[in-house]
C-alpha cells in the first residue's frame, strides 16, 4: 500500500521520539531527555490550538489561559498537600474546559478581530488573578513540593517514566484529533470555517459546535499545562502571559496550520530554535521577532508545506 | 472622603486620557487600513523612552517633547513602510503574528539600549507642584496638564477627521478604499500619513506616561491590552467609541483600584478583602468587557 510522504515523515517523527531517551543514555546527556518533553508538552499545547485555529478558523490569542489553569490545578492542590495525580489532572483538565466554556460562550459570538482581542484580554484578566492571589505564590510563583503521584502506576520523578507518558498522551491527542477531524463534528467545524453563512443554511448551528472545539481544545491544553508544571516542578502565572499564547501560536504557523504533524513540527523546531539561539545570546529575541515575521511574510504553509501531502505517481 | 473620591475620578479621567490617545491610533489604522497592529504598544514604549533619553541629554523638558514626538513619528513611519506595508492584504492571523514579532524585537532592541531595569524620569519643577482645582482640592500640575493635553488632542483629532480634507479622506478611505484609489488619491501615502498620526499619538501617550508610570520593556503591552478592551468596548474602527470606551475603562479602572478593598470590607473580613479586593479590582475591566460584549457584541457604536 502507498504511503504518502507525511505519513512517512510522521512514522519516522515518533521513531525518533521514541528513540530520544535510549540516545541521551548512549551519549550520557540526559539534558535531551528533558528538552524533548518540553517539546512534546508544547506540541500537546500547539496541537490543541490548531484544533480551533486551523480547522477550525478561531484565532484564540489566548491559548496560555488553559496552559495556566491546568499548572494551577496542579499547584494549588499540591500546596493544599494533595498530590494525587489522578484527582490533580482530572482537575486541570475540568478546570480548564470549563474556563474554556465562559470564555467561548462569550467570544465566539463574536469574530474576526474582537475574537482575537477578546480572548487575549480575558488571558490577561486571569495573569492578573494569578499576580494577585498571594495565598499561591502571586507575581513570584511557587514550587512545586513533589510532582503528581499516580501510586502503582508509574513515577514522574523517572524521567524516563515521565517522558514516555508524555509521548503517549501526544500520540493519543494525535490519534483523537485525527478522529475528531475527519468525523463529521470535524466537517462541521471546517464547514463553519469556510463559510459560515452556508454552513448555517444547511441547517447547521455552528456556534455549539464550535464552543464544543473550543471547550475541547481548551481541555487538550488544560493536559498540557498539568504536565508542564511537572516538567519546570515550579508555578508562576509567567504560564499564563499573554506572549506564551503568541510562541504557542507561532509554533502552530511555523509547522503549518490546519495539520495536524504542523504543530508537533513547529513545537520543536521553536524552542530547539529558542535553545540554540539563547546559549548563543541572551538577546535571542531580536533575532526570534524578525524570523516570526519573515515566515508569517513568506513561509505561510509553515514547514509541513515543504512535505508534499499525496503520495508520489507510481510510488 | 469625598476629596478623596474626587481625587480619584481626576486620576480615573487622566488615564483614560491616555488610553484615548493609544485607543485613536489603534482604531483609525483598523478602520482605515484593516489591519490588526499589537506593535502599536511598542510606538508607546519608544516614546516613553526617547522622551527620558531626550530630558537627560538635552535638559530641557519641552525640547524633549518635542523630539520624541517628531522620533517616534519617523519610527512609526518606518516601520509602516518596512513591515506592516505588506501586511494590509493579508489575514488578522497573519497580522497578529507579524506585529508580535515586532513587539519581541522591539522590546528586546530597548533592553539592549537602555536595560531591562525600569527608568524613573523627573519632572521640571515648574511641573512637579501641586494645584488648587478646587477651594481645598491639590491636584498634581502634571496630571492635570495631562488630561487637558488630553482633551485638546481628542478635539483637535476630532475636528481633523471631521473638517478637514485629510479627515474626509480618511473616512472616505474607511468605506471604500478601491473608489478612493480610483478617484486619483495616492492611497499608500494616506496610509502612511494615517499610521504617522496614530504612531505619533500612541508616542505622545509614552512621553506623558513616563513620569508617572515606570519605564521598562513590556510597558507598551500593558496598556495595549487595556486598549483592546477599550476599543471593543467602544466599537472597534469608531472613533466615538474609543473616546467613550476609554473614559470608561479609565474610570472603573482607577476606582475600582481605589475603592474596592475599602467597599468590601464592609461586606467581607478584612482578610478577605485584602485578597480579593486587588484581585477583583484588576479583573473588573475584563467583566465589564464581557458584559458589554453580552448585550451588544459589536461594541457601544458598531462602525458598520
Amino acid at each position: 500500500m502507498a504511503r504518502s510522504p507525511r505519513a512517512l515523515t510522521l512514522a519516522a517523527g515518533v521513531l525518533m521520539l521514541a528513540l530520544v531517551p535510549v540516545a541521551a543514555e548512549l551519549l550520557d546527556q540526559p539534558f535531551y531527555v528533558d528538552l524533548f518533553r518540553r517539546i512534546m508538552i508544547f506540541a500537546i499545547a500547539a496541537l490543541s490550538l490548531d484544533l480551533i485555529l486551523g480547522y477550525g478558523g478561531m484565532v484564540s490569542f489566548g491559548h496560555a489561559a488553559y496552559l495556566g489553569i491546568g499548572a494551577y490545578a496542579v499547584g494549588v492542590l499540591t500546596h493544599h498537600g494533595i498530590a494525587n495525580g489522578y484527582l490533580q489532572w482530572s482537575l486541570a483538565i475540568l478546570g480548564s474546559a470549563l474556563v474554556a466554556l465562559a470564555i467561548g460562550a462569550v467570544s465566539i459570538r463574536t469574530s474576526g478581530v474582537y475574537f482575537i482581542m477578546i480572548t487575549l484580554a480575558f488571558t490577561q484578566m486571569l495573569y492578573y488573578l494569578g499576580i494577585s492571589i498571594e495565598e499561591y505564590g502571586g507575581d513570584d510563583g511557587m514550587r512545586l513540593a513533589v510532582r503528581s503521584q499516580f501510586p502503582g502506576l508509574l513515577d514522574l520523578r523517572n524521567a524516563t517514566a515521565f517522558y514516555y507518558l508524555v509521548l503517549g498522551i501526544l500520540l493519543l491527542f494525535l490519534l483523537l484529533g485525527q478522529r475528531l477531524v475527519d468525523a463529521r463534528f470535524g466537517m462541521v467545524i471546517r464547514a463553519a470555517r469556510s463559510n459560515e453563512p452556508r454552513a448555517r443554511a444547511i441547517g447547521f448551528s455552528p456556534y455549539r459546535y464550535k464552543l464544543t472545539a473550543f471547550v475541547i481544545s481548551g481541555a487538550m491544553c488544560g493536559l498540557a499545562g498539568a504536565l508542564l508544571v511537572n516538567q519546570t516542578e515550579y508555578l508562576t502565572p509567567e504560564f499564563m502571559h499573554w506572549t506564551r499564547s503568541g510562541e504557542i501560536m507561532f509554533m502552530v504557523i511555523l509547522g503549518g496550520i490546519g495539520t495536524l504533524m504542523g504543530p508537533v513540527l513547529g513545537a520543536a523546531v521553536f524552542l530547539l530554535l529558542e535553545d540554540v539561539l539563547s546559549a548563543w545570546t541572551v538577546h535571542w529575541q531580536i533575532i526570534l521577532g524578525p524570523f516570526l515575521v519573515l515566515v508569517v511574510l513568506f513561509a505561510k504553509k509553515g514547514l509541513i508545506g515543504l512535505v508534499p501531502d499525496e503520495a508520489a505517481p507510481g510510488g | 472622603m469625598i476629596l478623596l473620591v474626587l481625587e480619584q475620578t481626576l486620576n480615573g479621567l487622566q488615564y483614560g486620557v491616555m488610553l484615548l490617545l493609544m485607543a485613536a491610533g489603534l482604531t483609525l489604522v483598523f478602520g482605515i487600513m484593516n489591519l490588526v497592529n499589537l506593535a502599536h504598544g511598542s510606538l508607546y514604549m519608544v516614546g516613553a523612552y526617547l522622551a527620558t533619553g531626550f530630558y537627560q541629554w538635552t535638559g530641557s523638558f519641552l525640547a524633549s517633547v518635542a523630539l520624541a514626538l517628531a522620533a517616534t513619528l519617523v519610527v512609526g513611519i518606518v516601520v509602516e513602510v518596512v513591515a506592516l506595508r505588506t501586511l494590509y492584504e493579508r489575514d488578522h492571523l497573519d497580522q497578529v503574528l507579524a506585529t508580535f514579532g515586532l513587539i519581541l524585537f522591539f522590546n528586546e532592541l530597548i533592553a539592549i539600549v537602555w536595560g531591562r531595569a525600569a527608568l524613573y524620569s523627573s519632572l521640571p519643577g515648574w511641573l512637579s507642584g501641586h494645584m488648587q482645582v478646587l477651594p481645598g482640592v491639590r491636584y498634581p500640575v502634571y496630571r492635570a496638564l495631562v488630561i487637558l493635553v488630553g482633551l485638546v488632542v481628542a478635539a483637535l483629532l476630532y475636528l481633523m477627521v471631521t473638517r478637514t480634507r485629510l479627515g474626509m479622506l480618511i473616512r472616505a478611505g474607511a468605506s471604500n478604499r478601491t473608489m478612493v484609489a480610483a478617484l486619483g488619491v495616492n492611497i499608500r501615502l494616506l496610509y502612511t500619513v494615517v499610521f504617522g498620526v496614530g504612531a505619533a499619538l500612541a508616542g505622545l501617550a509614552g512621553l506623558i506616561a513616563g513620569p508617572i508610570y515606570a519605564v521598562q520593556p513590556g510597558m507598551g503591552e500593558q496598556i495595549l491590552i487595556q486598549v483592546f478592551v477599550v476599543i471593543v468596548i467602544g466599537g472597534i474602527g469608531s472613533i466615538r467609541g474609543a473616546v467613550v470606551g476609554a473614559v470608561i475603562v479609565g474610570m472603573v479602572d482607577t476606582l475600582g483600584r481605589a475603592f474596592l478593598k475599602p467597599v468590601l470590607s464592609i461586606v467581607l473580613s478584612p482578610s478577605a478583602a485584602d485578597t480579593a479586593g486587588p484581585a477583583l479590582a484588576s479583573m473588573l475591566i475584563y467583566m465589564l468587557m464581557a458584559a458589554v460584549l453580552a448585550v451588544r457584541p459589536q461594541g457601544l457604536f458598531p462602525v458598520r
